[in-house]
């Protein structure tokens, strides 16, 4: 599960992969809507992390 | 801008400011438990008991700045997609506290430790070690709270006060009520600093876009504006920018958590699982930041014209909003300045107090003495930041913000590795955390003070972040120098020496 925290790093680091203005989305273009939504996704992805933590981990 | 006094926006202002100062004093109370005994960990970490809601909001408060509010809409003004590598560096930082942060909560709980230098002199014994990053923190904070005052003198100009006694007033407060509350004064300021710049900016980002139609129109603008401009500006990235956009991000994700101010939040909370909801609570704000950096568009769309970039936000408030509100965003930017000044200014006071002056002046000091010396450090902190700002251009400040980002990344493997491993020799994370600085440091100043290196691989230049490229240097060698330590003196030895 741990390795689920490297995916932000990938997604917002590999800048090749959306220095593009479109498909834009309720008028923001590609660029930066894609880059909002990893707000929300690196949140969900940190969570799922550390709901999935054995006991002995928790504290 | 008008040098008129908005007198609107300006009583507004005063109002909120009373009302923190109110807090600031009276947050001495705030929480204090029976042992009203006078303790470094009183003082400079709020007593450790700082749950998950109010660690989001003094580590929100106190990691995205008043300056972060000014420059970065700023900088995005300036040269467009570019100016948002704050984005990714504000998302990035996280999954990095979530994995590392709890570790060196448990580690400073178990042993008492108040700073990070604190944490390296326990793990590594080094003195010298210890003296590095003690030193690396304090010279790299006291730039960071001159931009808060910068921040706070941008709005405070644009409600129509010149001179520099209104920043005076406002500082000689804030250091006052951190002389007597400590840590518990921003911590209770922040959630009035946070709401209210929530407020502003959910207002502005519905409000604005509403005014100037939509935000299809808003990019429009400014993508107008930046083909007129030309050069390394416009709504993405030249390819160019790609490495300098990623390593600045990176490399700013990874400084982020090594600066006093941040890490006095990261001990002064109550449970290392308090610091792992805080990683999954606190990109929220990332989202208000991504949103605060639109403003820079807005400006385009709204047709503002400014002398310097810093004016931007608010020139915009001023032209957008009535005068009441536009003195309600001016107080949350304004307040917004004082929590983390105040942070800043404890965690460089903790650092000089445990690892400056108990190391080498009084080694016996009490904990009453401690915070005695700790409370005095902060005003001089604050003092100097001030002085820097009244007596030198504010361009040193900035530059000075710059290179201090890159220092204080040259303690990340002093403080961090030793977390996970025990393999790394202190003499040779003290020749890595040396090297780091000086080719950081040489590489910036050659080229005029620019956060980008260049190099050249087999004819093709590579430009990214100096601060990045300088921890990699400061790593490399630092594992060259364990190997040849290790042939020298074999670590049975050194673990019996020390």
């Amino acid at each position: 599960m741990w390795v689920l925290l490297l995916l932000p790093f990938v997604g917002l680091l590999w800048v090749p992969f959306f220095n593009f203005a479109e498909p834009s989305l309720f008028g923001f273009p590609f660029f930066y809507w894609y880059q909002l939504a990893w707000v929300p996704i690196t949140a969900l992805l940190i969570w799922l992390v550390y709901r999935s933590r054995t006991p002995d981990e928790a504290q | 801008m008008s040098d008129q006094i908005e007198w609107v926006a300006l009583s507004v202002f005063v109002f909120f400011f009373a009302l923190v100062t109110v807090m600031g004093f009276f947050a001495a109370r705030w929480k204090s438990g029976p042992a009203t005994e006078q303790h470094l960990d009183e003082w400079g970490l709020g007593g450790r008991q700082f749950g998950t809601w109010i660690t989001w909001f003094l580590v929100g408060g106190d990691f995205y700045t008043a300056y972060t509010v000014i420059a970065v809409p700023a900088l995005v003004y300036a040269v467009g997609a570019y100016g948002f590598f704050a984005l990714p560096y504000t998302i990035v930082v996280y999954p990095f506290v979530f994995a590392v942060m709890p570790l060196l909560w448990k580690v400073a709980h178990a042993n008492g430790h108040v700073t990070a230098a604190d944490v390296v002199q326990g793990t590594y014994h080094s003195r010298g070690l210890e003296l590095a990053v003690a030193l690396t923190g304090i010279v790299a904070t006291m730039p960071y709270i001159a931009l808060q005052l910068i921040g706070m003198g941008v709005v405070i100009k644009a409600m129509g006060l010149t001179g520099e006694l209104p920043i005076i007033a406002a500082f000689i407060v804030l250091a006052l009520y951190t002389y007597s509350s400590g840590l518990r004064a921003p911590a209770l300021i922040a959630f009035v600093k946070d709401i209210m710049i929530y407020i502003v900016v959910l207002v502005a980002v519905v409000l604005v876009p509403w005014k100037l139609g939509g935000y299809g129109a808003v990019f429009a603008a400014a993508g107008d504006a930046f083909a007129a401009k030309g050069g390394a500006t416009g709504l993405t990235l030249k390819p160019a920018q790609m490495l300098p956009y990623a390593s600045l991000a990176l490399g700013s994700a990874l400084a982020a958590f090594m600066y006093p101010h941040t890490l006095t939040g990261i001990f002064a909370s109550k449970s290392a699982d308090t610091i792992r909801k805080n990683a999954i609570l606190l990109p929220a704000y990332t989202l208000l930041l991504g949103l605060i950096a639109l403003l820079g568009y807005m400006a385009y769309a709204a047709h503002i014209k400014v002398d310097t970039p810093n004016d931007v936000v608010p020139a915009l408030f001023k032209a957008l909003f009535p005068s009441w509100f536009a003195g309600f965003a001016f107080s949350a930017i304004a307040i917004g300045a004082l929590v983390p000044a105040a942070v800043m200014s404890i965690g460089a006071a903790n650092l000089f107090t445990r690892n400056v002056w108990k190391s080498y002046v009084n080694p016996d000091i009490s904990h009453a003495g401690e915070a005695a010396v700790a409370k005095i450090a902060s005003l001089v902190v604050k003092v100097g930041a001030l002085a820097f700002i009244l007596f030198l251009p504010t361009q040193y400040a900035l530059d000075l913000q710059l290179l201090g980002g890159l220092w204080i990344l040259q303690t990340f493997p002093s403080l961090v590795f030793g977390l996970f491993t025990r393999w790394f020799r202190a003499e040779a994370l003290l020749l890595g955390w040396a090297v780091g600085i000086g080719w950081g440091s040489w590489t910036a100043w050659s080229s005029g003070l620019k956060p980008l290196a260049t190099i050249n691989i087999e004819g093709v230049s590579y430009v990214f972040y100096v601060g990045l490229g300088a921890l990699i240097l400061n790593i490399v060698v630092a594992a060259v120098a364990t190997l040849v330590v290790g042939l020298i003196s074999p670590r049975a030895v050194a673990t019996a020496r020390s």
